[in-house]
């Protein structure tokens, strides 16, 4: 039983169609790697799945409610569906601890003590228990993408999607990015991955997506996609990537 | 009398300095009164005139455009006199302390609207995506993560600003507001002499010169770091 089904997803940004039509369904506790050219649409694919872009036609369904119905309570929705963006997203005026507890405090209502207990367990969680009282300003480029990823987790998501978690990140920084995925993975957390980590597709990805101009071209485990792809752009653009 | 000792009696001279500063010293406090009323209200109308168009509805981002353009290509001193000696011929009739107050409060929040909306509008898009993507309201991605940036973000051109405004506030002395250049210009004419003219500009300077400091110190302390 799926905990995500995507069908026949449209997206249109005035005349040009980013979005084409994507059948896509994500089960629970599974790793899915989204990867293709840019201008493919595999962010705003993710960035439809919670609503930050208002599809054009199409469902998503989510833990049993329908993602773009008018009567969902978007913002309870959200809630359930942690998001890591490429360029972290921090909020600069706040300490690391109050980046994660602001919705935890402001959405849930919890209270000062309860939801700096769980902060600072979400930011032990990503190796950062030193780091609470740091402002983004003051943290490496890995150390924010951690806390942006334990602001995502203090809420006990059922999915995180991560859209391009590393591409703004210096070389020597990615591992320990990845390390805190691959720890959620193993924690059994249901993830929709962009990102062109090849390396950690091939380890931790339960299965590999690959788009071009708007359609799911093909799709399988890991070994397939990177191996032995069927279609001729599937071929190309992998080749591009391990060159 | 050499040149230097008609000097010194056009604008120093001691007796009329010490008949008058208690008459200055109440211009004083009448000033830094309106002066912090002003900043207050001003500054609060003009962050809840930004916040409310970052709601976007038209009829009402209509108005606010409209309110701050007059006040910001109006001068100020038309502003007061019409006001002041307009409003009683449709029965309204207000102090003219109150006049003085109002004017300089919506110029100060024209420009202080401006300048928030510019901090609202300049925070990056990721800091609603990130805020709204953990669930928060609009209005409370407003309140806790996009304010708190833009009020950053402005208060180096707001100092310079909200100076410039509170100064105005010697306009009042044509409505007859009993600030310093009122205080002053009474004086003066009653003694013919510039002695407390001269005494009323000391008193700005002594008065503006920590102010200008304070806004100086408040540019470099809030000097945004970009993270």
């Amino acid at each position: 039983m799926p905990i995500l089904t995507i069908s026949g997803l449209r997206k249109s940004f005035g005349t040009t169609e980013v979005l084409k039509g994507i059948d896509l369904s994500v089960s629970n506790r599974e790793l899915v790697f989204i990867i293709g050219p840019s201008g493919s649409g595999k962010s705003t694919l993710l960035r439809c799945i919670n609503r930050l872009e208002e599809p054009t036609g199409g469902g998503i369904a989510f833990d049993g409610v329908e993602v773009t119905d008018r009567s969902t309570d978007l913002n309870a929705l959200r809630r359930s569906m942690g998001m890591v963006f490429q360029s972290f997203n921090l909020y600069p005026h706040m300490t690391a601890l109050a980046n994660v507890t602001l919705a935890l405090r402001k959405v849930l209502k919890k209270s000062r003590d309860e939801a700096d207990a769980i902060g600072r367990e979400a930011l032990a969680k990503v190796g950062l228990s030193d780091k609470t009282a740091s402002y983004p300003s003051e943290l490496s480029g890995g150390q924010q993408q951690r806390v942006a990823i334990a602001r995502a987790l203090a809420l006990d998501p059922k999915i995180v999607l991560f859209d391009e978690p590393t591409s703004a990140l210096d070389p020597e920084l990615v591992g320990s990015v990845l390390a805190v995925m691959r720890d959620l993975k193993a924690g059994g957390m249901t993830m929709l991955v962009v990102s062109h980590e090849l390396r950690f597709a091939r380890d931790a990805a339960d299965r590999v997506i690959f788009m071009d101009q708007g359609h799911i071209v093909e799709e399988g485990p890991p070994s397939a996609i990177f191996n032995e792809p069927r279609e001729a752009r599937t071929r190309a653009f992998v080749a591009g990537l391990l060159r | 009398m050499t040149a230097w000792e008609r000097f010194l009696e056009t604008f120093f001279k001691p007796e009329l300095m010490v008949q008058y500063w208690p008459d200055i010293l109440e211009g004083v406090v009448v000033t830094v009164q309106i002066a912090a009323a002003v900043v207050v209200t001003g500054l609060a109308l003009g962050l809840m005139l930004a916040s409310v168009r970052a709601y976007q509805v038209r009829f009402l981002n209509l108005f606010i455009v409209i309110f701050v353009d007059v006040f910001r290509a109006l001068p100020p001193l038309v502003a007061i006199l019409l006001i002041y000696f307009g409003l009683p011929n449709i029965d309204i009739v207000l102090p003219s302390f109150a006049v003085l107050w109002l004017v300089l409060s919506f110029v100060l929040a024209a420009f202080a609207e401006e300048i928030f909306w510019a901090g609202i509008t300049s925070t990056p898009k990721g800091q609603w995506e990130a805020a709204r993507s953990t669930g928060l309201t609009f209005s409370q991605t407003l309140l806790s993560v996009v304010l708190p940036q833009a009020i950053r973000l402005g208060i180096p051109p707001l100092t310079n600003r909200t100076i410039a405004i509170t100064k105005n506030t010697a306009l009042g002395t044509v409505i007859g507001v009993s600030e310093i250049l009122s205080q002053a210009t009474s004086a003066q004419a009653f003694t013919g002499n510039a002695t407390p003219l001269m005494m009323g500009a000391l008193a700005y300077i002594i008065l503006f010169i920590p102010i200008v400091a304070v806004g100086r110190w408040i540019e470099t302390r809030f000097a945004w770091r970009r993270a």
